[in-house]
Parts: structure tokens; C-alpha cells; sequence
């Protein structure tokens, strides 16, 4: 279980996390939503120690963020990152590998090779993928790489950031269920952040939406549509009128 | 604004110098706490050195050869003014070891080093690499800066001994083919004067350029800023503070060896 304790952060004068209190419970899938500069990868960067705090309470398993061991308490998580953020200088196997070729889980560099391999098939790439370099697949490919070093290690907590933008809307499909075919088969704890609806209705057991520095709404993705918050309703509906400001 | 108060623009950038110094001695600690404490990247390390020192063969010597050969041309023109023509093997020699050598090869690898790596790990921070690597359980100092500083600071002295070797040449090639030099007179007399001190002391200056070079360069691609722009901005600011300190670090060393 994921637990956030009133969070706060500024940058400067940009208050962009204003308290924010959340709980994942272990084995749901969260996605929470929001526009455009409210904080939301911040959010996930401040759980991962990226970002430090200005205040609040990160619990993971009811252990303290900030006081855990740090390889231990990294190595629970995997991420998706946006632009994929694959290593650029090496192979795509020994991208999805990465984990498993240093530190504490590191295993015979063949073993390696063969998970990766095996973490790819399982993202709908073919093994021959395994030796290129990241800048020679498609945007779509270099998402699938990227889940597939997320998901490598089996962690236990899985973050998703922006997992489709940028793809055309088939490959945002096909990603949006290899995501939540894998969280449900791994039975791991997910956290996505995204704008697109379609994968929020894919993905999300529950939903939290962010708006002002602090979770304006949260609740079962089923509840969404119906929740009664103007805030919620602006944005699942795409209207430029309401009571969260568009800028023309 | 500069021409209104320029008391008070000269006082900013006076105290934005200090506080990037005052960034950069703590990315330096930061660095060395780094390279004393496991794991260590070997391979990187490995692939650092082939980037920063064979890589970077070609330029330093065709600068030093042309170096060497201007310098030959310089004493001797110099020198004949009051018959001493006959000094350009060893001051070419002397020169190039305790002197010009270290420093043009400093120069050439700051320009070349620490563009490149304030480019690609300014680069990998834009891209997020830089996070994925801290989610994926290591330590961008150790996996990045640690063999990048550690690989200038052995090859550069390397790049130095090479570039003496052919700046003297240089020297050679100009004294004996157009200055009608003796060829075995100018081999006995650079054999003559040149003393390992004069080698060594340009190697251990290589050395500290080479750690300055790349620390530099992988402190500007840490706190690059975002987007191309702050890529680019990075690159620059990396090449021209690592010129200037090791123009810098060179008249320091210069000073301590003398005093010694």
C-alpha cells in the first residue's frame, strides 16, 4: 500500500503541491489525472525521492520513504517513463536487463539476456529487437522497451508517466492493455498518470484527480462519470467552460 | 541596464562566479566521496577512456605537430638575432614538455571532452535518463562522473607524452628540413637538455587538466538546463570553464613547480 501524507512542494513561488493525501491499496491500479503543470509527475518523482519534499509523509507498506534503505526501497519499483528514457549507449536488451546486470539482483550476464528477451516477448516485441539500439525503434517501440525494463525485475509497485502520448490511438491501445494485463498478472501496485481518457478507463481501478496542489477528487473509476464534481466533470468531458480555467 | 549601474551588474556577476565556484567545490566533493566508495563501473570506465583518450589522438597530435614545428621556426628566427640558432632543439624540447604541450593538449581535449560530455549527459538529464538511472538503483555520480573523471585524469597525461613525442618532432622535422640543422646534432642536443623533471612535470599537470576537464563537463551536463536551449547552454558554459581553468590550473602549477 501506497500512503501519501498531506505532500507538499513548491518551487520557488509555484506552490505545486499544496497537501496532497492519497492511498493506494496494494494490487489496485491508481491513475490520477489532471492538467497540464498540477503537479502530477512531481508527485510520482517526490515517491521516488527524485524530488525531495517540503513536507508530508510518503509510507510504503507502512515503512517510511525517507528513512528506508535506498537500493532496497528503489529496487520495489519499476517506471515507465514518458519519453521511455532508454540508455541511448546501449542495446535494448541490456536496457530491459539493466537492473539485473548490477547491484544486488545481479545475475550471469546470459541470464540476463534471456529475461530480457523473454520481458520483451511478453511486451509483443520479437527477440531480434534485442540488439539494436533504442534509436532505432519507433516512439511505439521505445514504450514497449521501456515497459518491458519497468516490469523486468517483477517489482512490486509499477509507475506509468504519460504512458501514451505521443502514439497514434491504436498503439495507445495496445499499450494501455499490455499495462493492465501485466498489473493484474504480476499483481503489482500501480500508480499512471496520464491526460488521455481512454486509458484511464483501461487502466484504473480507482482514479484521483489533481487540481490546485491537492486531490480534488478520488474514487472507483466506475464512480467517475457520475461523480457530481464540476472540477472532475470539466476535465473527463473536455469543456472549455467550467470551473477549472482554459487559457485561449 | 549594464550602462545604467554597472557597479551593481559587475557585483551580480562577481557573486553568480562565486556561488557556481562554490556549486562546483561541492560537485568536486561529491566526486571524490563517490570515487573512494563501491560499486565501480568498470566497463564505463573502460569505454571512457577509449572516448576521451584514443578518441582524442588525432587532434592533439596535429596540433602538437604544428606546435612544435611553429615553435622551431619562432626560436630559431629569435635565437639568430644574437647566434643562438643552435638552442631550438632544446628549447622546442623544453618547451613543449614543461609547457606547451600539456596545455595545448589541455585545450584541445576541454574543447572536444567537456563539450561532449556536458552535451550527452546534459542530454541524458532532458531525456529523464538521468531519473531512470536513480529508479533503476544506481548512482549517477558513480555510473556517470566517477569513470569519465577518473578515465581524463589517467589518458590525459597520455595524450601529453604523445603530444610532446610528436611536437618535438614538429621541431625536428622544421629544424633539420628547412632550417639546415644538423639531424643527429639536434637528436643529441634535445637528448641533452631535457630532463625527466621537465617531462614529469608536464604529465602531472596533464593529470590535473584531465580531472578538471571532465569534472567540468559532467558538472554542466548535471544541472543543464531544459530543452535543446539548455543543452546548448550547458556545452558552452562547459567548454569555456574548462579552458579557462585549465589556463587557470596551469599558471597555479607552473608557480608551485618553481617554488619547489
Amino acid at each position: 500500500m501506497i500512503e501519501l501524507r498531506d505532500i507538499r512542494k513548491a518551487f520557488g513561488r509555484n506552490h505545486v503541491l499544496r497537501g496532497v493525501t492519497l492511498t493506494v491499496p496494494k494490487g489496485e491500479s491508481m491513475v490520477i489525472i489532471g492538467g497540464s503543470g498540477t503537479g502530477k509527475s512531481v508527485l510520482l518523482k517526490c515517491i521516488l525521492g527524485l524530488v525531495r519534499p517540503d513536507a508530508g509523509q510518503i509510507l510504503i507498506e507502512g515503512e517510511d520513504a525517507s528513512r528506508a534503505e535506498r537500493e532496497a526501497f528503489l529496487a520495489r519499483f519499476g517506471m515507465l517513463f514518458q519519453g521511455g528514457a532508454l540508455f541511448d549507449s546501449l542495446p535494448v536488451w541490456q536496457n530491459v536487463a539493466f537492473r539485473l546486470m548490477r547491484g544486488a539482483t545481479k545475475r550471469p550476464k546470459a541470464e540476463a539476456r534471456e529475461i530480457a528477451i523473454e520481458k520483451l516477448r511478453r511486451v509483443g516485441l520479437k527477440p531480434e529487437v534485442a540488439d539494436l539500439f533504442p534509436a532505432e525503434l519507433s516512439g511505439g517501440m521505445q514504450k514497449r522497451v521501456g515497459l518491458a525494463r519497468a516490469i523486468a525485475a517483477e517489482p512490486e509497485i509499477i509507475f506509468f508517466d504519460e504512458p501514451t502520448t505521443g502514439l497514434d490511438p491504436i498503439m495507445a491501445g495496445v499499450i494501455n492493455e499490455l499495462i493492465r494485463e501485466i498489473v493484474v498478472e504480476m499483481g503489482a501496485t500501480a500508480m499512471t498518470i496520464t491526460h488521455d481518457m481512454s486509458s484511464v478507463r483501461a487502466i484504473a481501478d480507482d482514479v484521483a484527480m489533481l487540481h490546485g496542489g491537492v486531490i480534488q477528487w478520488t474514487g472507483p473509476v466506475a464512480d467517475m462519470d457520475h461523480s457530481g464534481d464540476p472540477y472532475l466533470d470539466q476535465f473527463i468531458h473536455g469543456r472549455a467552460e467550467g470551473p477549472i480555467e482554459a487559457v485561449r | 541596464m549594464i550602462l545604467l549601474n554597472p557597479v551593481g551588474a559587475l557585483g551580480r556577476a562577481v557573486l553568480d562566479g562565486l556561488a557556481a565556484l562554490g556549486r562546483l567545490t561541492l560537485y568536486l566533493g561529491a566526486t571524490l566521496y563517490a570515487m573512494v566508495r563501491p560499486p565501480f563501473y568498470f566497463r564505463e570506465f573502460g569505454h571512457a577512456v577509449w572516448v576521451i583518450g584514443y578518441n582524442s589522438l588525432p587532434v592533439v597530435g596535429l596540433t602538437a605537430v604544428f606546435t612544435g614545428a611553429a615553435l622551431a621556426l619562432q626560436i630559431y628566427e629569435g635565437g639568430s638575432r644574437f647566434n643562438a640558432g643552435q638552442v631550438v632543439p632544446s628549447i622546442v624540447a623544453i618547451g613543449m614538455a614543461r609547457e606547451l604541450g600539456p596545455v595545448m593538449a589541455g585545450l584541445m581535449v576541454a574543447a572536444r571532452v567537456s563539450s561532449s560530455i556536458a552535451a550527452e549527459i546534459g542530454t541524458m538529464k532532458v531525456t529523464e535518463q538521468i531519473d531512470a538511472l536513480v529508479t533503476l538503483s544506481t548512482d549517477p555520480m558513480r555510473y556517470l562522473t566517477v569513470p569519465r573523471v577518473l578515465a581524463a585524469t589517467v589518458t590525459v597525461p597520455v595524450l601529453v607524452a604523445v603530444g610532446d613525442s610528436i611536437g618535438i618532432f614538429g621541431g625536428y622535422l622544421v629544424g633539420t628540413q628547412s632550417l639546415g640543422l644538423n639531424a643527429a646534432a639536434y637528436l643529441k642536443n634535445t637528448a641533452d637538455y631535457l630532463e625527466i623533471w621537465d617531462v614529469t612535470s608536464g604529465l602531472v599537470k596533464g593529470a590535473a587538466f584531465g580531472f578538471l576537464i571532465a569534472l567540468v563537463g559532467c558538472y554542466y551536463g548535471m544541472n543543464s538546463g531544459r530543452g535543446a536551449q539548455g543543452v546548448g547552454a550547458a556545452t558552452k558554459s562547459a567548454v569555456v570553464a574548462a579552458s579557462v581553468l585549465v589556463l587557470a590550473a596551469n599558471y597555479i602549477l607552473t608557480t608551485l613547480f618553481f617554488a619547489a
